[in-house]
């Protein structure tokens, strides 16, 4: 793959992809090179164009709680920003080096997501730049907005397959002064599914309830933020304790969730789309076929991970559930992307030819 | 075009007696909530199922007609108003709730099922949290198509956040799945796209929403302030003390006089600004918190607690009747959905204020505070010459200084036929064209709901977006102008 030089401005940017596509050169975004192994192999003679240029945080209304940010921005560095004023960006995925451009375009949340929602939920516009010259915005920089249609949420996700995202605006929320987590830890998986359950089933507010679980043992993960989470803590704990779980209660609990993040992250990642009650259908099959998982529980989302990656492992958890494959070894023979319904696969590309008329962006 | 042949078979697939065409019942159907906009179309029809739905459709695409979805009518900004030469397809009778799901927090209802009824399905452990003042009659497949928010959506989020997939008929009759009951399904993310497509995309014949535990303790206070500035001060000390409210709301002494007058909640009339505040969640956090909130409103004029749920209701009474309740004030009045960043609230206000006075109307204001997103109402007698005329002008001049001031021409109520003017305040040619081509993708004859969203007819060609460089530009050899 060539690389092209890093525009400096999004009209830059734009004007090197308006060039590959009267070029019909194919064109593929990379902003923190943290998930480039992703999507499917790019053809030979495809451009990497770069948003390392656009770093440009333009805007961080801390009254408002929102904030403007180019799409190269790394989200460390915004994070940081936004922390000074007790604030931040509701994303928590595992890459430290990925920028929100990044982040957005791949829809790749941690576990914060089970509280604030992920890309989808918490950008507010969007900018884009597409394969035939258009600069054009989406959206807003306020929270609440329905003008027009939402186009940040068609291109999140999107891998830019459908042009460039060259600038958010987003939603920031403040953060917690206190936050302790709860651990049920569970030697079966219906145990562990049913401790989960009883949480994301109880009024109690919880910031995320994850599970960790390999080689037939696990653990849930129960964070609760606020003023004063401790009382929250200990209601969990007892509703756990009831499901039989041998549970713990962690404040100092930065670590727990960093080893949840780090998890999903592997030689071989597939990504499951499924609802809370298949939990334990889940795991039984990553225990059969030696991989562990990461889940956020309440919301049906897994990471099984393998050490060591094969093609028959994909098969396998595809026959039952809905998956994608994020990292694997680049020369493993699986589609990345499970089965789409074809009626809705025509769809998604007149989609494609209406926004990436010069075909490029792959 | 539509002829007898297209009503005859619209009766085949519907039986007759769910198709409309006398002059007198189509006028139920000539406007949705904003009354200002009216039009007969050819036919209603009343499809009673999701096949009938897309029978509909498909007989309507063979005849080259369009045609607009509607739900209950409750809309504000006309997006259900019906196009004359096309059909209405009312979709009341789809009002099914197929499935309930609890322990994986799914509900599978059909567009015609209404708002409360989803939260009704699902009490008293879980609810919807999208609710909109209109709940008890609107429908799901209007919050879809509006991406309808409510009082407690600072907190919550709106309908878009809660929707996980959609069954949708497209406009030539193809019926496609998109998402379904789990998230992050491959693939684009076009259930983001279609909700709060206004109905310009297909039809939501099925609708997986999800729902959530209601959360153990809810505490109400309402605040009285001599100024709405005073009462705004107080908004963003609550906000920038990292404390989130189910709900904030607040009126302005216009709205509790109208609004005091037709409910007796108690309101002082001579309140320069109410603010009602909403906590939810768990019962240590939530007592926490409202302590520290009544703190912050310790220079209020006065503070009442809700001590139980009547009380609670009886504060929430006199919001919610608002904007029914400003008959008192005037005849007619003229609603706006605008939103501004919270910070620029007392500034945003204060303009208002001058441009009422300078247009001799008055303007009440009652708005979703957490988010910015005021509800202008501008009072007027329709009766008086002239006077509908500068109403509908300050209308305009409110909404520009929203735009200005960063915000945006509405945030719960659609752009539908009453906002497209203004959809160049905030965006230019190039976004607006980017919206075509999404449209395009889903409506390349452009027959679902004509004429709304977009402030100029557009079709569809074979290549879209703007200018592509000749090649004899390329090459250097002429130059454009």
């Amino acid at each position: 793959m060539h690389v092209a030089e890093a525009p400096a401005t999004r009209e830059e940017l734009c004007s090197a992809l308006t060039a590959a596509g009267e070029a019909a050169t194919p064109v593929r975004f990379r902003g923190g090179g943290t998930k480039l192994g992703w999507p499917p192999a790019a053809p030979p003679s495809t451009i990497e164009l770069s948003t390392a240029g656009l770093t440009r945080i333009v805007e961080h209304n801390a009254g408002d709680l929102t904030a403007v940010l180019e799409a190269g921005v790394p989200l460390a560095e915004a994070q940081a920003l936004f922390e000074k004023a007790g604030q931040r960006l509701a994303l928590d995925p595992p890459d430290r080096g990925a920028t929100i451009g990044g982040v957005v375009a791949s829809g790749d949340t941690g576990p914060l997501r089970g509280r604030y929602g992920g890309p989808r939920d918490l950008v507010v516009g969007m900018r884009v730049a597409l394969s035939d010259g258009t600069l054009a915005k989406s959206g807003g920089k306020v929270i609440k907005n329905v003008a027009g249609y939402d186009i940040a949420k068609l291109f999140g996700g999107s891998f830019g397959t459908l042009g460039a995202i060259v600038e958010v605006s987003v939603r920031l929320h403040p953060i917690a002064p206190h936050t302790a987590t709860v651990l049920g830890e569970a030697r079966d998986p219906d145990g562990l599914a049913r401790g989960a359950a009883a949480i994301g089933q109880s009024p109690l507010e919880h910031h995320g309830i994850d599970v960790a679980w390999a080689g037939g043992q696990g653990r849930v993960l129960a964070r609760f933020a606020g003023a004063s989470p401790r009382p929250q803590a200990e209601a969990a704990e007892r509703l756990m304790a009831a499901e039989g779980l041998g549970t713990e209660i962690v404040e100092d609990d930065e670590p727990l969730w960093d080893e949840q993040r780090a998890a999903q992250r592997g030689p071989l990642v597939v990504k499951v789309s499924s609802l809370p009650t298949r939990l334990p259908v889940l795991l039984r099959t990553a225990d059969a076929l030696g991989g562990s998982v990461a889940g956020r529980a309440a919301l049906g989302l897994s990471w099984v991970r393998f050490e060591e990656p094969s093609a028959e492992a994909v098969e396998r958890l595809r026959r039952d559930f809905i998956t994608v494959v994020q990292d694997r070894p680049a020369d493993l023979d699986v589609d990345p992307i499970g089965p789409i319904d074809p009626a809705t696969r025509a769809l998604m590309q007149r989609v494609k030819e209406r926004f990436d008329p010069a075909g490029v962006c792959v | 075009m539509a002829d007898g042949s297209l009503l005859e078979r619209l009766k085949q697939i519907a039986g007759s007696e769910h198709v409309v065409t006398h002059e007198r019942q189509l006028a139920t159907y000539e406007s949705d909530g904003l009354l200002q906009y009216a039009a007969k179309p050819l036919a209603v029809v009343l499809p009673g199922s999701a096949e009938e739905v897309v029978a509909v459709v498909r007989a309507c695409h063979e005849a080259e007609t369009p045609w607009v979805a509607r739900g209950a009518g409750s809309g504000l900004s006309g997006g259900a108003l019906p196009v004359e030469e096309g059909v209405l397809i009312a979709l009341s009778r789809l009002r099914r709730i197929l499935e309930v799901d609890v322990p994986n927090g799914r509900v599978l209802v059909e567009p015609g099922v209404t708002n409360i009824a989803v939260s009704q399905a699902v009490g008293p452990t879980h609810f919807f949290p999208p609710d909109p003042s209109s709940q008890i009659v609107c429908t799901i497949g209007g919050n879809v198509a509006e991406n309808s928010g409510g009082a407690h959506c600072f907190k919550y989020g709106f309908t878009t956040n809660y929707v996980t997939g959609l069954e949708v008929v497209l406009p030539d009759g193809t019926e496609v799945t998109l998402g379904g009951p789990e998230l992050d399904q491959p693939g684009y993310d076009l259930v983001g796209a279609f909700v709060g497509s206004e109905g310009t995309l297909g039809i939501a014949t099925r609708i997986w929403l999800r729902v959530i535990p209601k959360p153990e303790a809810v505490r109400t206070l309402v605040a009285f302030f001599d100024s709405t500035v005073h009462a705004g001060e107080v908004v963003s000390k609550i906000v920038s003390e990292g404390i989130v409210p189910g709900a904030i709301e607040m009126m302005d002494n216009l709205s509790i006089r109208a609004a005091e007058g037709a409910t007796n909640a108690g309101y002082p009339i001579d309140a320069g600004a109410a603010l009602v505040v909403e906590l939810d969640g768990s019962e240590a956090e939530c007592e926490t918190r409202f302590e520290h909130v009544k703190e912050l409103c310790r220079d209020a004029d006065s503070v009442r607690v809700a001590q139980d749920e009547a009380e609670r209701e009886l504060i929430w009474r006199a919001r919610k009747a608002a904007f029914a309740a400003m008959g008192r004030i005037a005849p007619n009045y003229y609603v706006q959905d605008s939103v501004i960043p919270r910070t620029r609230l007392a500034e945003v206000l204060a303009t208002i204020e001058e441009l009422a006075a300078a247009h001799e109307l008055q303007v009440a204001n009652v708005f979703h505070a957490g988010d910015g997103n005021l509800h202008p109402l501008v009072c007027y007698d329709a009766a008086k010459p002239g006077e509908a005329e500068r109403a509908e002008e300050l209308a305009g001049l409110i909404v520009q200084a929203c735009v200005d001031a960063g915000g945006s021409i509405t945030g719960e109520h659609g752009v539908g036929v009453d906002k497209k003017r203004y959809m160049p305040s905030m965006f230019d040619e190039p976004d607006l064209a980017t919206f075509q081509r999404l449209r395009c993708a889903f409506d390349p004859d452009g027959r679902a709901n004509p004429g709304k969203v977009m402030p100029t007819p557009r079709l569809c060609g074979e290549v879209p977006g703007p200018y592509r460089r000749h090649p004899l530009e390329q090459a250097g050899v002429a130059e454009r102008f």
